[in-house]
């Protein structure tokens, strides 16, 4: 039994820039991703993601490392010979075929007898919710269509992984978002290996088992949504994953997690690390907007008197931009439930802002 | 005032067919001559078994004619198939591929289209010449066997100058080709062959049409470049239409461009329909 269906070891991706200097793409990347997984790569423009996801798929070589799928190492192997399929961004369906010969493809390419093609199409067709479309041209479909369709062509092939590149992309927020339902839906069902490409956090939040944010060529993180939304460990990752207020200043001391940092400006915030820091260590703090509370609240470790300077009603949410301790602004964000009618404060009120000590990490530049 | 405007861009519209067409009615009507000289229109000919189409039945009766003929469609179609391959293996390599002077080869190739035809024709004449006396002399060949201009030079002439012309058509088609299709064939398990064959090469087919096309009428419609290159027994149309033109114009001449017009035109319908359909 093999252990991971996917894996890069120190993978490394250069490409020659305009002026012959040489570009990083991928810089020493290793993710072990388990079989039936759906793990999301996630990050922003040019951060390395479709490269990786090329290499897998063989489109691209590593400059150096390894790729290996089910314990084979992938070598120079060419696309047409690995156990992956791919899902396009722009859905790159054959034009001149009908969508019945497009999902055929893959099969016709196996040398699967004819007989067995017909009923395994209409099949696909039917897991991606578009029965009986089997001689209508790709043009002559929507965008979302198109999409599912695309979804059909590789999943007929039953490929060992499924790699899906920004697949919901070129979609608008509505269908967007039941594609994406729908595909952790078909994913369960065929239980198949998806990797996903994305660069909305949010998308990738939804679907995901497990999700590696990268950037700059790298992997900051890898982790279940919980884990990277509540326990981000860099700057870059609690920025780019949901909303978050920082709050710079160096260590004053640790005990177990517990840890004391006196932020600039003369006050000592409670938060917590999992990392032992050495005592005068300049660090950020990261509170989510959700996580602080307007009034002080018991057990609350940290409060502080502040001032609100703006506040902008959301429907279900209020969220408060409170200055405190001199020169810190956070933003912060109460659920309006219906007890609230009307909001819990107004533009120069003075509030308490108070937050758990959990609700605060510490992350080490 | 808008009238009046659009009334002269008709009349001008109308003007520029005159123009264009006049001279081809004229020539087919001309063809029905019964005059010989073929200066005035005399009446329509009625002669012999063919009545109206005397001077086509002339014309079929020509050895010398059939025999240009012959050779004209052996050229153009050995050149068109021969350059349509090369030129859109041309674009496609220009497309795809990053090389060591790409710039240089990409203009290169299409320099040819843009120097005087005459100056080509020479330059292939003195070509050959030099080549033909080097090889005759080299391997010394005698009599029948010595290299000379003929049906080969000719279709070797057209096939350079019209490599450019196809390769210019199909790089046109592949503007905005989107590789992710070739890739998708790929992923699916189709090498590199079969993903030429079954994906690039149906989507590009239109533009690969044109080329030949384009190729094709050029071929044979050559007249510059064949003067220089061809030899006895590979006479084609338009020299022997020379040729005879430095004698006598018959309604003849007239009844051989009719069949030609409408050869090229025939052609041309085919051509539209199949990719109409594509
Ligand atoms: N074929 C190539 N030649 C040169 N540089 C490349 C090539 N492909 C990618 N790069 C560079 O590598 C970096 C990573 O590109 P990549 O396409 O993997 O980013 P991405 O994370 O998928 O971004 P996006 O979200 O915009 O699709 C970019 O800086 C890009 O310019
Ligand atoms: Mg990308």
């Amino acid at each position: 039994m093999p252990q991971f269906a996917v894996e890069l070891r120190d993978v490394v991706k250069r490409f020659p820039g305009p002026s012959g200097e040489e570009v990083y793409a991928v810089k020493h990347v290793s993710l072990q991703i388990h079989d039936g997984e759906f793990f999301s790569l996630l990050g922003p423009s040019g951060c390395g993601k479709t490269t990786s996801l090329r290499m897998i798929a063989g489109f691209e070589l590593p400059t150096t490392g390894a790729v290996m799928i089910h314990d084979r190492h992938m070598g120079e192997t060419p696309p047409f010979q690995r156990p992956v399929n791919t899902v396009f961004q722009n859905y790159a369906l054959f034009p001149h075929m009908t969508v019945g010969e497009n999902v055929a493809f893959g099969l016709e390419m196996k040398r699967v007898p004819k007989t067995d093609i017909a009923p395994r199409v209409t099949e696909a067709l039917r897991m991606v919710r578009l029965p009986g479309m089997e001689k209508r041209k790709p043009k002559q479909l929507s965008g979302g269509q198109q999409q599912r369709i695309a979804l059909a062509r590789a999943l007929i092939n039953r490929p060992e992984v499924l790699l899906l590149d920004e697949p919901l992309g070129a979609l608008d927020l509505k269908l967007r978002k039941e594609m994406q339902l729908e595909l952790k839906t078909l994913q369960r069902e065929v239980g198949i290996t998806f990797i996903y490409v994305t660069h909305d956090q949010e998308e990738a939040l939804t679907m995901s088992d497990r999700i590696a944010v990268m950037s700059g060529g790298e992997v900051l993180q890898v982790g279940g949504a919980a884990d990277i939304y509540e326990r981000p460990n860099c700057r870059f990752v609690a920025d780019f994953i949901g909303e978050t207020n920082f709050l710079r200043g160096t260590v004053k001391e640790q005990k177990g997690k517990t840890t004391v940092v006196e932020v600039d400006g003369g006050i000592t915030v409670r938060a917590e690390s999992e990392n032992s820091l050495a005592h005068g260590q300049s660090v950020t703090i990261a509170v989510r907007p959700e996580k602080i509370h307007l009034r002080p609240t018991s057990g609350a470790a940290n409060a502080f008197a502040g001032r609100v300077e703006d506040l902008v009603y959301i429907g279900t949410d209020t969220h408060y931009g409170v200055r405190f301790a001199g020169d810190h602004r956070v933003r912060v964000r109460e659920q309006n439930t219906d007890s609230a009618s009307t909001p819990l404060a107004r533009v120069g009120d003075e509030v308490t802002v108070s937050f758990a000590e959990a609700a605060a990490r510490v992350l080490v530049e | 005032m808008s009238n009046r405007r659009s009334l002269w861009i008709t009349l001008a519209s109308l003007l520029v067919y005159v123009f264009l067409y006049a001279p081809i009615v004229v020539l087919v009507v001309f063809a029905f001559n019964s005059s010989k000289t073929n200066v005035i229109f005399e009446g329509v000919v009625n002669k012999g078994p063919c009545g109206p189409f005397y001077w086509f039945c002339v014309l079929f009766k020509n050895g010398e004619v059939l025999s240009a003929a012959r050779n004209t469609m052996t050229i153009a179609i050995v050149s068109t198939v021969a350059s349509t391959i090369i030129g859109t293996m041309a674009a496609l390599a220009l497309q795809r591929y990053a090389f060591p002077a790409k710039t240089f080869s990409e203009v290169s190739l299409y320099i040819p289209i843009v120097i005087p035809e005459i100056v080509m024709g020479i330059g292939i004449l003195v070509l050959f010449s030099a080549l033909f006396r080097w090889l005759n002399s080299a391997f010394g060949l005698q009599g029948d066997d010595r290299l000379a201009l003929g049906l080969g030079t000719v279709i070797v002439s057209h096939i350079a100058f019209s490599i450019p012309f196809v390769a210019l058509v199909v790089r046109a088609r592949l503007h905005g080709f989107d590789k992710a299709i070739e890739e998708a064939a790929m992923d699916l398990g189709a090498d590199e062959w079969v993903t030429f064959w079954r994906v690039t090469l149906p989507i590009i087919a239109p533009g690969v049409l044109s080329g030949g096309l384009l190729a094709f009428t050029l071929s044979l419609d050559d007249f510059v470049i064949t003067f220089f290159t061809n030899g006895p027994g590979s006479t084609t149309l338009p020299i022997y239409v020379y040729g005879l033109l430095r004698r006598i114009i018959t309604p003849e001449v007239n009844a051989l461009s009719t069949v030609w017009i409408f050869t090229v035109l025939a052609a041309l319908a085919i051509s539209q329909r199949v990719q109409r359909e594509a």
